[in-house]
């Protein structure tokens, strides 16, 4: 297949995301406030690692070297990952890990509606099918950023925090190099949406930080790292 | 050489023995997730994305292949178009009601104990990626639901 860097970039992109995101979730699993909350957040957990696994094979193919989807997720070092800073940062609190959510599920709904129209049917496939189960995880944290808005004086004091402490991860969505800036008004009008019904203002704009789509994270990436890959880098090639 | 039609009805007879490894009331050709039956290709799709059985299920599918002498056969997977929960037969849903999850009409669920349809979702996220969690507001008890996707 004749190399082709840019699909080769977007493909990365888009699995090192979902990857990442897939990863953090699962570090919540057997620790969520509830039952339900901890089934939910590994089901939305696995749902990301599928989506990586397919947009992983096909930058595996794109690139040519040999690399398959384990290649790719357990053998390339922090300065290879092409994720955006927003789903690299911790958990942090119930009301953190929401925050993340909400603003990355409401954009990844409305990237994926967009990748379905894409000129490269590969990427079609992939966003056709991931995209009902996205639909699921915006719901979700939709419904419980309203839920801890407007709840109790703690949880809305903490829901607050959270989404304070993801809001300068949200521009490097919409950068005009390597993001979606014609996703913004959609995006903009969904977050508001929730936020009204929350009864929570949307955080005040601030100079975003951005890197991540040329591989310049934040150091919370390699923590996680460190634990994702440990097994491949201490038994190369070790299988089940 | 068996003709075409006749060896596909022979591959979905045994597929059709193949029990899906989270569900086994339902088989991999109940829940629609083998496609078509080509002369060297059998052609599966996997059901979420995410599904942790979709493995499970391939490495059955090829058992149960080689076992009836059709370990030339080989197993193709496609993700287009996307699996919908409109691709499980309706001799599937039958089977999931009995076993006690309510199938995947686009109704209000219904009790696969009582039958009433006076339910209530517990959780949108259950056991498994493709099965929610209800509560039946006659009888009491707790069931699965299996999610219209």
């Amino acid at each position: 297949m004749a190399h082709d860097p840019k699909l080769l970039d977007h493909a990365l992109r888009l699995g090192d995301d979902s990857l990442i995101l897939g990863q953090r979730l699962s570090e919540w699993c057997g620790h969520a406030p509830m039952l339900e909350v901890d089934l939910a957040l590994a089901n939305i957990g696995l749902d990301l690692i599928g989506q990586a696994t397919h947009f992983l094979k096909l930058a595996g193919e794109v690139e040519g070297k040999g690399r398959d989807t384990d290649a790719l997720a357990f053998r390339r070092d922090v300065l290879d990952f092409k994720n955006c800073l927003l789903v690299e940062q911790p958990n942090g609190d119930f009301a953190q890990t929401i925050a993340r959510q909400f603003l990355f599920s409401n954009w990844q709904e409305l990237l994926f509606h967009e990748l379905c129209a894409a000129p490269e049917p590969r990427l079609v496939a992939i966003a056709q099918k991931a995209v009902k189960e996205v639909a699921y995880h915006a719901r979700y944290a939709n419904e419980w950023v309203v839920r801890l808005g407007d709840g109790t004086e703690e949880s809305r004091a903490r829901m607050i925090a959270g989404l304070d402490w993801m809001w300068r991860f949200v521009d490097e969505l919409f950068d005009a190099d390597g993001g979606t800036p014609s996703l913004r008004g959609e995006w903009d009008a969904r977050i508001a949406a929730t936020l009204g019904e929350a009864k929570l203002e949307t955080p005040k704009a601030r100079r975003g930080v951005k890197g991540g789509r040329a591989g310049h994270h934040s150091e919370h990436l390699g923590h996680l790292l460190t634990e994702m890959q440990f097994l491949q880098r201490a038994y190369p090639d070790a299988v089940w | 050489m068996l003709a075409e039609q006749s060896l596909k009805d022979r591959v979905l007879e045994i597929l059709s023995h193949v029990p899906d490894p989270e569900i086994p009331c339902v088989s991999v050709v109940d829940l629609g997730i083998v496609r078509d039956v080509r002369g060297d290709a059998v052609v599966i799709t996997p059901t979420y994305t995410g599904c942790p059985a979709t493995v499970a299920i391939e490495a059955d599918i090829r058992t149960a292949l080689d076992r009836a002498g059709f370990a030339a056969m080989k197993i193709e997977t496609t993700l287009s178009p996307p699996w919908t929960t409109d691709w499980i037969s309706a001799e599937g849903c039958e089977k999931l009601r009995a076993y006690g999850i309510a199938p995947p009409v686009k109704t209000a669920p219904e009790c696969p104990r009582c039958g009433s349809t006076h339910t209530e979702e517990i959780s949108r996220f259950g056991s498994t990626p493709c099965k929610s969690l209800h509560r039946c507001l006659d009888c009491r008890e707790p069931f699965d639901r299996f999610k219209c996707h």
